[in-house]
């Protein structure tokens, strides 16, 4: 790409100058290496950016929004089954009292409607909400059949609300869960390699500034983020309208800070494994209770009370709650402080400790 | 090996003391664990020199190569580059040097250019990528990636990255190990080339045919100390004769050491007249001929120091025949600093 912008405005001093202050630059080279080099790896490509939408579509089929279900009752007269039939929530199937509760028992039909005489008794398991709901809809319909009229005029408004979706519930958690296995990745295995084939005792005997090195690696996965973010979010935004409530700069800083932890997170894994066997198992060790814990696909509330502060303070559960804030509910930076501090915490502390124990060889 | 032709153009001896030293190492000690890696080394390497330690594996050249290139801390002794050390001039040390560590594997994706432009950028000054391709003689794979690069070529390649900043001072850490002969002997050009410029070269090689080729100046190390240092030809006299006769005899066959025992055992009987007196070989007659300087015996096969082959050849003969024994082996070859080493440790330099 520099190559041939040089090209095509080579007449041009100060675009020289500039070009050639790149090239020599080698924080920008550095940069460059890194990213070229994860580009030419096929699986790290697929992980990045095509596992994540291959997610989204089967998550988005799988928890599809149907139309209401229509729920199956059953009655045991002709008179009430056609009065339950005139209602398009139910259907309504005639049978005698025995095949009904059998019918009940094994879950055929929700509700057993029985006339005795001038009554109707219902049959139904108030635990379950189809359940609740055939039995609010039947007593309707008996009603209304046997020739009730409301008092109020009521007229319906359907409206089917975005945000409220299991899709949209899962695209943050999804995102959070990418950030987190492309920046630990990208970082632990490379630093590893590296120092598996001695790449990194070379570069310490060379003059390159230390810290650029690491520099080097999250600029590249600044780079990478964009791309990766853009591509998922835009696949959500189009295919599943998601919602985007909050502020994007808000969502793209929160994308950015969940990046940096999770760098200095997979940095602090790879500063002393000396082989990949090593590493792998570190990285596992720390993403998979939070693949489990961190709300990735069902909300981390539903944890016990007791296990709940611990699971809060997990990185990616900070990450994700402030992404669904962001997301769903538009929630500003200001009212994210608890979430953004935790990440924060968890991008000084791994780093700090990483450059105090980091070995070159 | 040694012909004379290739000693006489060795060059200039370097004076190691003056102003101009590139490299003045005192006292150095290094130890891992329970292992005295180098204990009590001193060198001295002028500049425009090409000085070589050579010994064999686990003999401590690689830790003293690295305690020069500021990548292991001394535990005694002092370091001087250049007049710098590495406690407070590390930053210009690393501009001014060029490394080639051992095993380096540059990333398989990369290709040779993209390499050389990531460590060109390390260095304020230097050569420009495209001369480093050039020295290294890998014009035709400046595209390849890594990955798809011989041998020979990955190493040139990691010479180039240490040349990028052209480096007053440059450290090769066996350089040829691994090599087949051709790559090897393709390196030994660009090295010879890089000679030439005047640069200064600290090379280490476990190969002596490598070190008598390239250097100016070696030092022999064995279990982390210098036991000999000079020129190699210097060296190669203290063994006494300008040629080695080996020799194994058939019959009859010497008690106590069976007939099956390896040609260059790693046991080493040293000088044993103790395995010679179960031969009927009467070593005294041998070293009696004019021009044979020593004697020794290695795993059955004998050993003369000559330095008048073409007279004393015959007479070695006539001597054996005169006691009966029958040759089942003979050859010579021109002395090397192998058989220095030899002649100091009673070792072969191959064995570990």
């Amino acid at each position: 790409m520099a190559q041939r912008q040089k090209r095509a405005k080579g007449g041009h001093p100060t675009v020289d100058c500039a070009m050639k202050n790149l090239e020599t630059s080698s924080l920008f080279q550095l940069t460059a290496t890194r990213l070229k080099l994860t580009l030419r790896e096929p699986e790290a490509i697929f992980w990045i950016f095509i596992f994540p939408i291959l997610l989204a579509i089967g998550l988005g089929i799988a928890f599809r929004n149907r139309p209401a279900d229509v729920l199956p009752v059953g009655a045991t007269t002709e008179q009430l089954t056609q009065a339950l039939a005139a209602d398009k929530g139910l259907k309504a199937t005639e049978m005698d009292e025995s095949a009904g509760q059998h019918a009940l028992a094994v879950g055929t039909i929700v509700l057993l409607a029985e006339q005795s005489g001038n009554e109707v008794v219902y049959r139904y398991d108030n635990t379950n909400p189809d359940a609740r709901t055939a039995r609010m809809i039947a007593g309707d319909a008996i009603q209304v059949a046997a020739g009730r009229k409301d008092v109020v005029t009521a007229a319906n408004e359907q409206v089917h609300e975005t945000g409220s979706r299991y899709i949209d519930f899962v695209v943050p958690g999804l995102l959070g869960m990418n950030l987190m296995g492309s920046a630990m990745w990208g970082l632990g295995f490379s630093i590893v390699d590296g120092r598996q084939k001695k790449l990194l005792k070379r570069l310490v005997a060379s003059p390159m500034p230390k810290w650029q090195y690491l520099a080097g690696y999250l600029m590249s996965r600044l780079v990478m983020l964009a791309v990766e973010v853009v591509v998922f979010l835009g696949f959500a935004k189009l295919v599943f309208g998601v919602p985007f409530r909050g502020a994007l700069w808000e969502l793209a800083l929160l994308c950015v800070l969940t990046s940096l932890s999770f760098s200095a997170l997979g940095l602090l894994v790879a500063s002393r494994a000396k082989t990949m066997e090593a590493v792998s198992g570190l990285m596992n060790l720390v993403m998979l209770p939070m693949w489990i814990l961190s709300g990735v696909f069902f909300s981390a509330s539903r944890f016990p009370a007791v296990i709940l502060p611990l699971v809060k303070a997990l990185p990616l559960t900070a990450a994700i709650d402030a992404l669904r804030g962001n997301m769903l509910q538009g929630t500003s930076l200001a009212q994210l402080t608890m979430p953004i501090a935790i990440l924060l915490f968890w991008f000084a502390a791994p780093f700090a400790v990483s450059i105090r124990i980091f070995r070159w060889r | 090996m040694g012909d004379a032709a290739r000693h006489a153009n060795a060059g200039s001896m370097h004076a190691p003391e003056g102003a101009g030293a590139a490299l003045r190492i005192r006292g150095l000690k290094k130890a891992f664990a329970d292992v005295q890696a180098v204990d009590g080394i001193d060198l001295d390497v002028a500049k425009g020199e090409c000085f070589g330690l050579l010994g064999p594996n686990g003999a401590g050249k690689t830790t003293t190569i690295e305690i020069c290139e500021g990548l292991t801390a001394a535990d005694e002794g002092t370091v001087e580059l250049l007049g710098l050390n590495w406690q407070t001039g590390a930053d210009e040390l690393r501009q001014r040097i060029g490394v080639q560590l051992q095993e380096t594997q540059f990333p398989d994706k990369l290709t040779v250019e993209e390499a050389l432009r990531l460590f060109r950028s390390f260095y304020r000054n230097g050569i420009t990528v495209d001369e480093s391709i050039k020295l290294a003689q890998l014009e035709e794979k400046r595209r390849s990636r890594v990955g798809g690069l011989s041998g020979g070529q990955k190493q040139r390649l990691a010479m180039a990255t240490s040349l990028v900043g052209n480096p007053e001072l440059l450290f090769l850490d066996e350089p040829t190990t691994g090599l087949d002969p051709q790559a090897r002997r393709h390196l030994w050009d660009l090295v010879e080339e890089l000679k030439q410029a005047g640069r200064t070269i600290i090379l280490t090689t476990h190969y002596m045919d490598e070190a008598e080729r390239l250097c100016d100046r070696v030092a022999i190390m064995d279990h982390g100390k210098v036991i000999a240092m000079g020129t190699p030809k210097e060296l190669i006299a203290t063994v006494g004769g300008e040629d080695i006769v080996e020799f194994a005899v058939s019959t009859p066959v010497p008690k106590g050491e069976g007939p099956g025992a390896p040609m260059s055992g790693s046991f080493p009987p040293k000088q044993s007249l103790d395995g010679a007196s179960g031969l009927v070989l009467n070593t005294e007659a041998l070293t009696a001929i004019p021009g044979v300087q020593s004697h020794r015996v290695d795993a059955s096969v004998h050993q003369l120091s000559v330095s008048e082959l073409h007279t004393a050849v015959p007479r070695i003969f006539a001597a054996l025949e005169e006691q009966g024994l029958h040759l089942s082996e003979f050859r010579t070859h021109s002395a090397t600093l192998e058989d220095v080493f030899v002649r100091l440790t009673g070792r072969n330099l191959r064995d570990e």
